[in-house]
């Protein structure tokens, strides 16, 4: 199978600082990934240079069964071609209503003369109902988004991601400050979703990591360090080397 | 979401356009032109520069109030329309001047006495007598009012794309549109410019082609034409605001990175306001300088561009209406206060002097209305339908520095 997003030899340096060096990595078309890795290793820097925040010093990325070249594109271009991003903070647009952002979200043109003759047709709407109902807030359409709760957020954030129908899927810490019953329902629906798209996880809570039950990335200053099923990393003599040992 | 009518949904267009239609007849009956007679024909002119600055005030509005852009040059692009205009009204009166004088010679004149004349006319007060090459197109109206759009339309293109590009946001953005309608104005303040330096361009009340028709018409043709362009814009940005691009730009406003991420091209949709806004601007430029008769380089100051920051300020950003209102009641009350008429009130020592003091007056207001009331005169209409704030313990609505604040938010 050939891979949908291929990262090669990339290094990046802020003022003499090497935060990701000669970073390889690659995932499937339909695939579950997990990144670890201590503080600093590079993991959001990572996610900045794949969705076109940072620009990388050397390397390359191809993404998609066309090998697009994603150095050249800025952000919102390589989220037209696929690529959708979820903070660690929920971030939704908080004076506008769960509708509205689901709307911005929802897949269409997104210059700025076809946004500005859209009109929400029969099938948008339905569409918007189905994904707010998904993710709980079916009676929530018209509530300004700032008002919902820090769990709602992230859950409209989701269907946000959703909405825009990305072929790979990078979400940051998504555990991070849920109750336990709401990260048994965001493994369930990574899970889900990674068997018709690529998601990767960046994560540092093990235990979620393990519940995902998927192939594991550990990151070291800026580089792979090792990858495999879970029990196979944490095996690893380098791992626990920089996970427990430090000597 | 069920489908309503344009009205239904943006009510407040509606009892925008029937007070402007009101206001409208109302003038028109009690004006000197067409009516009793109970306004003089100044007092139009006033009012008809006003709806003028409305519409300036609307476009500053879209893109500050709503696209957290603020641009504080705007009104180099309205002088610029008004000076676009002022050089047709200008070259085209004074070429039926020179006609009428030359005929009296007795032998028709030729085209090249005529052009030389009228170069002499215009240029003297400079001491020139060659009209300069940007003068080309004065002789038609057609032309003229093209470039009275093009111009600033193609100036906020360049500019905007520039900056724009270059992901300038906040406060480096004001000071750029500063520094731009700054230059400007040194710009035309020279005498070489080809625009009559401080001059400026005068005698635009007198409209060519018209010289029968009295000045108590004319004004009311002018308002009527202020109104008519104040209410399509209206219309025109309510249309805008209300639909998915609406909710675009204030998601702009709010955090410009996550729009980015979602896949908008952020910068396209800047650079598509602002020059919109510019081409409103203008627009308005052109129907108020032949009001106020008088155009020179010092429309262009910066603080022209702060006062219509100021106006929607106090009328409330974000909010169509409140832009109105704000630039309507401020520069009402600023050309009362300013107008040297009212009575200085003596304070023992000192004495009031309100055309001194109007400027601190509106100083004040403005800190009061930014620290006191956030959604300016607005907000009263808030208010009285009882839409409260929401209590979001002081935490703005989105990070970027544009974004609306707590207090002037609808929950």
């Amino acid at each position: 199978m050939t891979a949908l997003l291929e990262v090669s030899g990339v290094s990046v340096t802020f003022d003499g600082f090497r935060a990701i060096n000669n970073l390889s990595f690659s995932i499937g078309h339909a695939e579950l990934r997990a990144i670890i890795g201590p503080n600093g290793a590079g993991k959001t820097t990572f996610m900045d240079i794949v969705t076109g925040k940072t620009r990388p010093d050397l390397g390359a990325i191809t993404f998609g069964a066309r090998a697009i070249c994603l150095l050249g594109l800025n952000e919102a271009r390589i989220a037209q071609v696929g690529i959708g991003r979820k903070f660690q903070r929920p971030t939704v647009f908080e004076d506008q209503t769960v509708q509205d952002n689901l709307i911005l979200a929802l897949k269409a043109s997104r210059s700025p003369w076809r946004v500005l003759l859209w009109k929400p047709k029969a099938s948008d709407l339905a569409r918007v109902q189905d994904l707010a109902t998904e993710v709980g807030l079916g009676d929530q359409l018209q509530r300004k988004s700032g008002d919902l709760s820090h769990g709602q957020k992230q859950w409209l954030e989701i269907a946000m991601l959703l909405a825009q129908e990305p072929r790979l899927l990078l979400v940051d810490e998504p555990a991070a400050g849920m109750t336990p019953a709401e990260r048994e329902q965001t493994t369930s629906l990574l899970v889900d979703l990674a068997r018709t798209r690529a998601v990767v996880v960046v994560e540092h809570d093990m235990e979620f990591v393990r519940r995902l039950n998927c192939r594991v990335t550990v990151l070291h200053e800026g580089a792979v360090l090792a990858e495999g099923s879970l029990e196979h990393v944490t095996r690893d003599p380098q791992v626990i080397r920089v996970y427990l040992g430090r000597g | 979401m069920t489908r309503k009518g344009f009205f239904a949904q943006n009510p407040s267009a509606l009892i925008f356009i029937a007070v402007l239609a009101l206001f409208t007849l109302a003038v028109t009956l009690m004006s000197e032109g067409l009516g009793a007679g109970v306004i003089s024909t100044s007092f139009v002119k006033t009012l008809g520069k006003t709806l003028c600055l409305c519409l300036v005030a609307l476009a500053m509005d879209l893109i500050w109030g709503y696209a957290g852009i603020l641009s504080l040059g705007h009104m180099a692009f309205f002088a610029l329309g008004g000076y676009m205009i002022g050089m047709w009204l200008m070259y085209a009166r004074t070429e039926e001047i020179v006609v009428t004088a030359l005929a009296q010679g007795g032998l028709p004149a030729s085209d090249a006495e005529i052009s030389q004349g009228i170069a002499t006319q215009i240029f003297g007060v400079v001491g020139s007598s060659d009209l300069p090459a940007i003068w080309a197109f004065a002789h038609s109206l057609p032309l003229q009012f093209a470039l009275a759009l093009a111009v600033p339309g193609l100036l906020a293109l360049i500019f905007g794309w520039l900056a724009f590009r270059s992901r300038v946001t906040g406060v480096y953005l004001s000071i750029l549109t500063q520094a731009m309608t700054l230059a400007l104005a040194l710009y035309l303040f020279q005498n070489d410019s080809g625009l009559r330096g401080n001059n400026g361009l005068s005698g635009l009340q007198n409209l060519p082609g018209f010289g029968d028709s009295s000045q108590d018409l004319v004004s009311i043709w002018f308002f009527w034409a202020s109104a008519l362009a104040l209410g399509m814009g209206y219309l025109t940005l309510t249309w805008i605001v209300s639909g998915k691009f609406g909710s675009v730009i204030r998601a702009i406003r709010d955090d410009e990175a996550r729009v980015r991420f979602l896949g908008y091209p952020v910068e396209a949709y800047k650079l598509f306001l602002f020059t919109l806004t510019a081409l409103i601007a203008a627009l308005a430029g052109v129907l108020y300088y032949p009001q106020a008769g008088i155009i020179n380089p010092a429309e262009l100051a910066p603080i022209a561009s702060i006062y219509l920051a100021v106006w929607v300020a106090i009328g409330g950003r974000g909010r169509l209406y409140g832009a109105v209102i704000g630039a309507a009641s401020v520069s009402l009350l600023s050309s009362v206060f300013t107008s040297g008429r009212l009575p200085n009130i003596p304070l023992g020592p000192v004495s009031l002097n309100w055309v001194d003091w109007w400027l601190v007056i509106l100083g004040l207001s403005f800190v009061a209305v930014t620290l006191f009331a956030p959604k300016g005169i607005g907000g009263l209409f808030d208010r009285f339908q009882r839409i409260p704030t929401p209590a979001r313990k002081g935490a703005p609505l989105g990070p970027d520095d544009g974004s609306l604040q707590e207090q002037e938010a609808q929950p």
